[in-house]
């Protein structure tokens, strides 16, 4: 049975230290989410010193239920930077990259706020590193998937879904989802990072991520990338729930690609949950179709299938789109964000409608069009090959997070959320996910909180034991639950005792 | 391609209320194609000044 999708963004950037010939990525790193931190504390705001909680954290735990023994899973780190913003967020270290998690939202239009708000902690955090570090020296973060150089980063997505789906079924569907969704969540690639193939054979692709990936379903995140990633750690009740936890998509830029990607995924689980679909896709090789839509600006190329049948990426998604256009008129959309899961339909729609008459018209609202749209435009004015290092520059430099150097910014992309909502969205959680109790006990009380997590909170109110708050229902917390609570206790020791009265 | 046929496309009337509906995506082409020239010298003038050297320069760690 379907649930709501609870849903949220993880962003891996990209860092580079300028000015200094030394490469220290977890340094530079820790350096700029302590400078913003630093600088958070200074402007009186909540200091956000509270730790992360690393209890009920398991990313070797397999949704398969078992463990291949030659699986490797990913390591905690626990020793670096990690902090829990008053928006329900969490901005850390991990591996050698500054990393972004929104909280979770409710609906692929939060998401794409908190994603954008995330930018925008960026780019506060590059400004203050720049007061701390020496003359001709700056953190510069790109939100992008790629060195260019075989070096990848990932923008992992997660869904809440009900535990008793059967994991085979999501992997069918999601499998052909992944694949064929990249025409619209590419974020553009000058060039190939794929072993054997060099410019000359692809000169631009859709994606930043397809040339990483090489298995179907695993464990894996760092190596033999998966298209399905097995990660069970629901971060929530683990009877009723599952996470998936999506690897294989790109970091977008475009408001309208990150709405299109989450919530398109959305409803592909839900319909998934309720069996729904009436046909599989299932292809016939995986890791190999999703290098061949990446590397198909024509969106035209026949996919194999299982069945010896050939269907094309943009097929696929009509297909998915009219179920789920189907399933919204027929069941409802509570359970893919409400009146937000509409909006999702009408530009789904709209978006496969020009990617069919022609792709190029959506300069304005896909990332890889726009990117392509750019360096196209570029190499024609100055007749250079699709080798020039100015084109891998400019594609580099469309997604640096600095304001007066991005290409993006100075492009006219459609927007779907307004600036005051971005920038309160650093600050503020969201209303209406258990982000909302976190966020506003780290505003009111963050020198009584020892601890933090996705389910959970720990107080320290001068009392021994320690009291930890579980949160193990997403879409509890919220203000409609708790909002009159918070009103009526003036200290963290009152909220406790109602809690647990 | 058999495939497609069993696609079925969105009916008529939902495809008349998506042209009314999107954002003048069609119009903005002229307008953006306009830009794009001046973007393009904007672009001359921001893009890292040795492109080969940015571009050698940048290099990260595998992550996730």
């Amino acid at each position: 049975m379907a649930i709501p999708k609870t849903l949220g963004i993880e962003t891996e950037f990209g860092i580079w230290h300028r000015g200094t010939d030394e490469s220290n990525h977890i340094a530079a790193s820790s350096l700029l989410i302590n400078a913003y931190l630093y600088e958070l504390s200074g402007s009186g705001g909540a200091k956000p010193k509270v730790g992360w909680d690393f209890e009920d954290e398991s990313p070797a735990n397999d949704a398969r239920g078992y463990t291949p023994l030659d699986a490797l899973p990913p390591e905690v780190e626990t020793h670096l930077v990690n902090a829990v913003l008053t928006n329900g967020a969490r901005y850390y270290v991990d591996h050698a990259h500054p990393e972004l998690s929104t909280p979770e939202c409710a609906d692929a239009l939060s998401v794409v706020r908190f994603d954008k708000s995330a930018e925008l902690i960026v780019q506060r955090s590059m400004n203050a590193a720049r007061k701390i570090l020496p003359p001709g020296q700056e953190l510069v973060v790109y939100k992008n998937n790629s060195d260019g150089k075989g070096n990848s980063y990932g923008c992992h997505e997660n869904y809440l879904m009900d535990r008793h789906t059967p994991f085979g079924r999501i992997v069918t569907h999601a499998t052909a989802h992944f694949v064929s969704r990249q025409i619209f969540t590419g974020a553009g690639k000058v060039g190939t990072e794929a072993h054997g193939l060099t410019a000359a054979d692809v000169p631009f692709q859709l994606t930043q991520r397809a040339d990483f990936f090489e298995e179907e379903v695993g464990l894996e995140t760092t190596l033999k990338r998966p298209i399905i990633n097995t990660r069970d750690e629901p971060h929530a009740d683990p009877q009723k729930y599952r996470r998936l936890h999506v690897i294989v998509g790109d970091a977008n830029l475009s408001e309208v690609a990150t709405f299109l990607k989450v919530g398109t995924t959305a409803f592909v689980l839900t319909m998934v949950e309720d069996d729904f679909l009436p046909r599989d896709f299932v292809l016939a090789a995986p890791v190999q179709a999703l290098r061949q839509v990446s590397y198909d600006l024509t969106l035209g190329l026949p996919l194999r299938l299982a069945d010896g049948t050939t269907v094309t990426a943009l097929d696929m998604q009509w297909e998915l789109y009219e179920q789920a256009r189907k399933y919204a008129d027929e069941r409802g959309t509570e359970n893919v964000g409400g009146d937000v899961a509409l909006a999702v339909l009408d530009r789904w729609e709209s978006v496969l409608g020009v990617l069919e008459d022609d792709p190029m018209k959506l300069s304005d609202q896909i990332d890889w069009v726009a990117k392509y749209h750019l360096v196209t435009a570029y190499r024609e004015r100055h007749g250079i090959g699709w080798d020039d290092a100015r084109l891998q520059a400019i594609d580099l430099q469309y997604h640096d997070m600095r304001p007066d150097k991005s290409l993006f910014k100075r492009l006219p992309m459609q927007r779907l959320v307004d600036d005051d909502a971005v920038r309160s969205g650093t600050y503020d959680p969201p209303v209406d996910t258990r982000a909302y109790f976190r966020g506003e006990c780290l505003r009111r009380w963050p020198d009584d909180i020892v601890a933090a997590n996705w389910d959970s909170l720990v107080f320290d109110i001068g009392v021994e034991p320690l009291r930890r708050v579980p949160m193990m229902e997403p879409l509890r917390g919220t203000k409609a639950h708790v909002g009159a609570l918070f009103d009526s206790c003036r200290t963290p020791a009152e909220l406790l005792d109602r809690l647990s009265s | 391609m058999a495939e497609r046929e069993q696609v079925r496309k969105p009916a008529p009337a939902r495809r008349e209320e998506e042209v009314t509906e999107a954002p003048a995506t069609s119009d903005s082409a002229e307008k953006i194609k306009a830009e794009l020239d001046d973007l393009l010298d904007e672009i001359d003038e921001v893009l890292e000044s040795n492109a080969e050297d940015f571009v050698k320069s940048y290099i990260q760690k595998g992550g996730e």
